[in-house]
């Protein structure tokens, strides 16, 4: 069967888009062939910087012909008809179409047509043209004396020229004939361009492929990828040094050569001073080049100058640069695309030049963001506004970002406004945080990673065990310093260093290394696998900062709404989730929720400020306890340079909506994890865990709101309901709950409990429909069998153990205690027939019943729970 | 034409610069000089930015002294400055075998791409002050960024029709690297030695420190916002007073006030006295008299306008 080869030659393709690319075309070409009636063996594309190459195997000579059978009218339809329907089936005469009969409808035409196969030659003549000009490269231009006139071709670089042939492997192949905007299909392409300049006639795949491999051109990038790193290996590890490996970099190099020969260049020690992942970073980005780093033994080291780092002065982070395990060497590897005659001595050179003026910039970068800057006094204004240290270099890039006015949001004001607002909101989340389960690190959380010191962050700041007003402080500072870096020259330059060069700018500046910290930390954790941070200040700051997010876009309503999800609020609530469980943090979210919202009015006065407004009209001026306090009011949000509110929302609206998207969240968390579903649902169904830390809005604003019908969802209705609900708002203790019931759940009393209680539950549910009637309580005196009453004596019991372990927050004496339940359940349930004669005794017996369902609801609603 | 050896791009700046002329004078360019105006790069020239409009073809080749305030170093970082030249090539449209015709260039300057490695990198073009924006490459000799190579697509908010290619060499990194000179200053001028010799340096080492103590420390802010205002007034009215019915009279007055408007937005840049919010805002401006002049320029002769 016959092959096909298709090669699309042009100026240099971009790196990052050869391997899409190449991708696209197979299935363009392959999807065309099998629409048209062809079928294929196997296809595979291959790329360089200069072509797309398409090698399709086992391709079927010649489309099947196609036989159909249309139908027509009545034999006795007007002639009108009947000429239609020749004309649409492509007959002459109607004598050409066969007479077919139907019981009911009797007898009509209908045309036999055939469709003969086309040869394959024809259809890819057709097919490859239309790709060519349909291409979706991300970017296309126009070039040449073509583009005077519009429609002209469009290709990412100007397409120079186009290989097609095609032809059994026992045959002389063809050039299929085509042309696309004066470019003719043909056999013949180039090597490398400077190896090889001259021209390449081939016949298929195989000769094709040996012929550009000797014409210097590696047609497979996942070879030259190969070549390459070997290679790269190899020469670093014979100069005692090892290869920083880099698979996104490797991708793009061998998307620049055709022919890649790896060398090594070098450049003054001097420059290691910067910080390695600048070095990295400049020669990766403006280079594309490897950095290697000296080869050390792999074990040992790691400990060791975790050791040093401890016991090195102030800042040892930044003088262990040097000697830490991400310390580089002066070298670098690049890869050219030539052998050159003089082995690659002017090219390591040069680039060794460029490297070395690159590294420049990056040390005039890193020098300047630790110098004064030239217009301070302009900056006096925000400098007192945020309290800041005027003789200080990231206080004064703090100041400049506030004094620049850049914007956070157009709905949201500026960054400066958002620092003031996460700031605020850390001082006051530092206490609850320093105070729970201290130290944080080496929690209960170790599972997902929570107290893990050893990965990206080198400095473990001291614990911060029992301070809580020093980690106020330290939070505040370290909101401050915490957006700095934005406006450093570094930076600028590499956007994915920020948090990373301010706390590394905080340290020389001889900022508490908990502060230092929580300025690269408080980004973090960007999504499920990312570190956790665990200090004290880290934690805080990063609950704030995520809080001040998640508030402000329910504010103005813009959450995220499917797939679409912009500011990655999904990852926030994911990230204020892992923070909170991971370090036993119990933190009312309402409550914050309520700061946070209560905080956009700090901004009065500035450029952007939200005020508050009751329903009749009265502004909301003063702090805020809880939640409670601000569902009545609506707020208002105020751009001073617009005469109208930019949004006006009702609290009501958005606390509940943000607690649920919070407990969905917490659902896929908690999911990943591993745990059940249905007991996430049965304890969120429940209702909350331990004592509120919202108290109830209703009961504390007293009279004229107990009967109001104002829009409060269930769940924080159900704050004021009973003893232990809350607004499920603590996720830890909600996480707690799940991972007692689930243990529970694996004990034999677990599983029995929960099947008695199933039992009693749907015995219950079917009474309750039949409206049968079921006493308010249980009367202990219409209590005749022994099992019921020993039944009772024990619901008894087991309630109120299990309540007071609820109040003390252990959840597995709560389970210990309701456990005790099981055998009076089955005995109950094997003796005792409920449905007896006398009304009485058996509203009774449901009333029993319902306090099983009750005290077993304590912990979690059973019937949300499968088995 | 061969030059004598002191004026070998090898060892003399000036040798370099006719070398470049003398390749692309034979290729049919036109050999303009450098415009008497401060510009940021030798696209802001009207020989490119103008005549890259409309369907004449056009052929030129320059020099370009271009002003880049924020860069200056006081003359002490061996790489960068304010004030540095560029060797510009516009060629409407761009011919077929553009990238050889390159790597011409550099072969007779003494670039041999058997020895040094010559690679093109994507880069997409864009000047937001000029509207324009073009795909091409940064040409790489040894990783060294030594020229930008651009086919135009869109100049002044107005597609190119035909598209014009450009080359751009940066020549104080070019004569750096065929010199092997490490520090720009150190370049041979005038390709003699002994006493006979001028280095760059020699030349604008001076002019550096100067320039630098006046873009960073010293320009009038005041005077200069006022320029930008008078510029983009003056603009504007040499636009006005120039447009007739179907044709315009005064195309190159008007963009040279666009010229002065840019400048004077590089200089308030380096001033730090341009706001993030203010900064986007005043290349709008640029880019609104740059449009303006361009869609005046198709309505000339020189622009395609039809006697």
């Amino acid at each position: 069967m016959p092959d096909l080869l298709l090669e699309l030659r042009s100026e240099e393709i971009p790196a990052r888009m050869q391997r899409k690319a190449a991708g696209d075309l197979r299935k363009m070409v392959t999807d065309g062939l099998v629409e048209a009636g062809l079928t294929y063996d196997a296809a595979r594309e291959y790329f360089t910087p200069r072509r797309l190459t398409l090698d399709v195997r086992g391709l079927t000579a010649r489309s099947k012909d196609v036989r159909e059978e249309k139908k027509g009218p009545s034999t006795k339809a007007p002639e009108q008809a009947i000429a239609g329907f020749l004309r649409s089936a492509g007959l002459d005469d109607i004598s050409q179409a066969h007479v077919h009969s139907d019981p009911k409808k009797g007898d009509f035409y209908v045309a036999h047509i055939v469709r003969p196969g086309r040869a394959a030659e024809e259809i890819i003549a057709e097919l490859i043209p239309e790709i060519i000009r349909d291409f979706p490269w991300p970017k296309s231009m126009r070039w040449g004396a073509a583009s005077a006139k519009p429609g002209s071709l469009r290709w990412v670089r100007p397409l120079q020229s186009i290989v097609c042939t095609f032809g059994p492997e026992t045959e002389e192949p063809v050039v299929v004939d085509f042309e696309v905007d004066g470019i003719r299909a043909g056999n013949v392409t180039y090597g490398h361009r400077f190896h090889a300049p001259d021209a390449i006639v081939v016949r298929r795949f195989e000769d094709y492929a040996a012929k550009l491999e000797a014409a210097k051109v590696v047609l497979d990038a996942d070879r030259r990828k190969e070549i390459i790193l070997s290679d790269a290996r190899n020469l670093a590890f014979a100069n005692g040094l090892e290869l920083v490996e880099d698979e996104g970099l490797l991708e793009e190099v061998a998307g620049l050569v055709e022919w890649p020969v790896v060398l090594m260049g070098e450049f003054e020690a001097d420059f290691l001073d910067i910080p390695a992942e600048v070095i990295r970073l400049t020669i990766r980005a403006n280079q594309k080049c490897f950095a290697v780093r000296p080869s050390r033994p792999a074990s040992s080291a790691p400990q060791d100058e975790e050791r040093q780092r401890r016991h090195d002065g102030p800042h040892p982070e930044v003088r262990a640069e040097r000697a830490s395990k991400d310390a580089l060497s002066n070298r670098f590897i690049l890869t050219a695309n030539i052998e050159a005659s003089d082995g690659g001595k002017e090219i390591a050179y040069g680039n060794g030049k460029v490297v070395r003026a690159r590294l420049s910039d990056a040390l005039y970068f890193w020098k300047t963001d630790q110098a004064d800057l030239p217009d301070l006094d302009q900056l006096n204004a925000s400098a007192e506004k945020f309290g800041l240290d005027w003789k200080k270099p990231l206080d004064q890039r703090m100041a400049r970002l506030d004094h620049l006015g850049v914007t956070f949001h157009a709905k949201l004001g500026t960054q400066g406004e958002r620092v003031e607002r996460i700031a605020r909101l850390a001082e006051e989340i530092a206490p609850i945080v320093a105070a729970s389960t201290s130290p944080l690190r080496g929690g209960r959380a170790e599972g997902a990673g929570g107290g893990n010191s050893s990965s990206a962050s080198a400095t473990v700041p001291p614990p911060l065990k029992g301070e809580g007003d020093n980690v106020a402080a330290l939070a505040r500072r370290a909101s401050v310093l915490a957006k700095a870096d934005l406006t450093t020259e570094v930076v600028g330059e590499f956007p994915e260093l920020q948090g990373a060069m301010g706390r590394k700018y905080a340290l020389l500046q001889g900022e508490h290394p908990s502060v230092a910290a929580a300025i690269e930390e408080h980004w973090k954790p960007l999504g499920p696998t990312d570190r956790v941070p665990t200090d004290p200040v880290s934690a805080s700051v990063a609950l704030a900062d995520k809080l001040d997010t998640l508030v402000g876009f329910w504010a103005i309503d813009e959450k995220p709404t499917g797939s679409k999800d912009p500011y990655a609020l999904r990852r926030a609530a994911l990230g204020v989730i892992r923070i909170v469980v991971e370090n036993g943090v119990r933190l009312g979210l309402l409550h914050q929720f309520a700061n946070a919202l209560f905080g956009l009015t700090f901004n009065a006065g500035s450029r952007f400020s939200v005020i508050w407004k009751a329903e009749d009209g009265g502004e909301f001026t003063t702090g805020v306890d809880s939640a409670g306090d601000l569902l009545d009011y609506r707020f208002i949000g105020l751009h001073s340079e617009k005469s109208e509110p930019v949004f006006e929302r009702p609290a009501a609206d958005l606390i509940p909506d943000l607690l649920s998207f919070f407990h969905d969240r917490l659902q896929v968390y908690l999911r990943d994890q591993g745990a059940r579903h249905d007991l996430i649902d049965a304890v969120l169904v429940s209702g909350g865990a331990g004592p509120s830390s919202l108290p109830s809005p209703r009961e504390e604003r007293g009279e004229g709101v107990a009967g109001a019908d104002a829009p409060l969802s269930p769940s924080l209705r159900e704050e004021g309901k009973g003893e232990g609900h809350s607004a499920n708002d603590d996720l830890l203790m909600i996480v707690r709950r799940v991972e007692a019931l689930s243990t529970f759940l694996e004990t034999e009393d677990g599983k029995n409990l929960l099947a008695g209680t199933k039992r009693a539950a749907n015995i219950l549910a079917a009474e309750e429909k039949k409206k049968t009637v079921i006493a308010d309580a249980v009367d202990p005196a219409l209590l005749c069998e022994e099992a019921e009453k020993s039944l009772f004596a024990a619901v008894n019991q087991a309630e109120s153990q299990a309540a007071q372990a609820i109040q003390n927050e252990d959840f597995s004496a709560a389970m210990r205690a309701l456990s005790a339940l099981r055998e009076p359940v089955d005995s109950f349930f094997e003796r005792v027939l409920v449905n007896d004669e006398d009304v009485a005794i058996r509203a009774n017996r449901l009333a029993l019943l319902a306090r099983i369902r009750a005290a077993t609801g304590q912990v979690a609603d059973f019937s949300k729970i499968a088995g | 034409m061969t030059l004598p050896a002191h004026m070998h791009p090898s060892r003399s700046f000036q040798g370099l610069i006719l070398t470049l002329h003398n390749y692309w004078a034979d290729y049919g360019c036109v050999v303009l000089q450098p415009y008497d105006m401060e510009v940021g790069a030798g696209t802001f020239h009207p020989a490119t930015t103008l005549r890259a409009l409309g369907p004449k073809p056009w052929r030129a080749a320059y020099v370009q002294p271009s002003r880049r305030p924020k860069d200056g170093r006081y003359g002490e970082n061996p790489n960068r400055l304010q004030h540095y030249y560029q060797y510009q090539v516009i060629l409407k449209p761009n011919p077929p075998d553009l990238q050889e015709l390159y790597l011409g260039s550099l072969a007779a300057i003494g670039i041999d791409p058997l020895t040094h490695d010559i690679r093109f990198v994507e880069d997409d073009w864009e000047s937001p002050t000029l509207g324009a924006w073009g795909l091409g490459w940064e040409c790489w000799c040894d990783g060294m960024e030594v020229s930008q190579f651009t086919y135009f697509q869109q100049v002044c908010g107005i597609e190119c029709a035909p598209v014009a290619g450009e080359l751009t060499y940066g020549l104080e990194r070019l004569a750096m690297y065929v010199q092997g000179v490490d520090n720009v200053y150190d370049l041979n001028f005038n390709g003699r030695e002994g006493a006979e010799k001028v280095s760059y340096g020699d030349v604008f080492l001076q002019a550096e420190q100067e320039y630098s103590r006046h873009n960073f420390e010293h320009a009038d802010t005041a005077v200069l916002l006022r320029h930008f205002d008078d510029a983009e007034a003056e603009c504007q009215a040499l636009l006005k007073a120039g447009a007739g019915e179907n044709f315009h009279r005064m195309v190159f007055p008007a963009y040279d006030q666009c010229i002065k408007a840019s400048h004077v937005f590089n200089l308030l840049d380096a001033r730090g006295v341009i706001s993030v919010t203010e900064r986007q805002s005043y290349i709008l401006r640029v880019r609104d008299l740059a449009k303006a002049c361009g869609v005046a320029f198709l309505q000339t002769e020189a622009g395609g306008l039809a006697a």
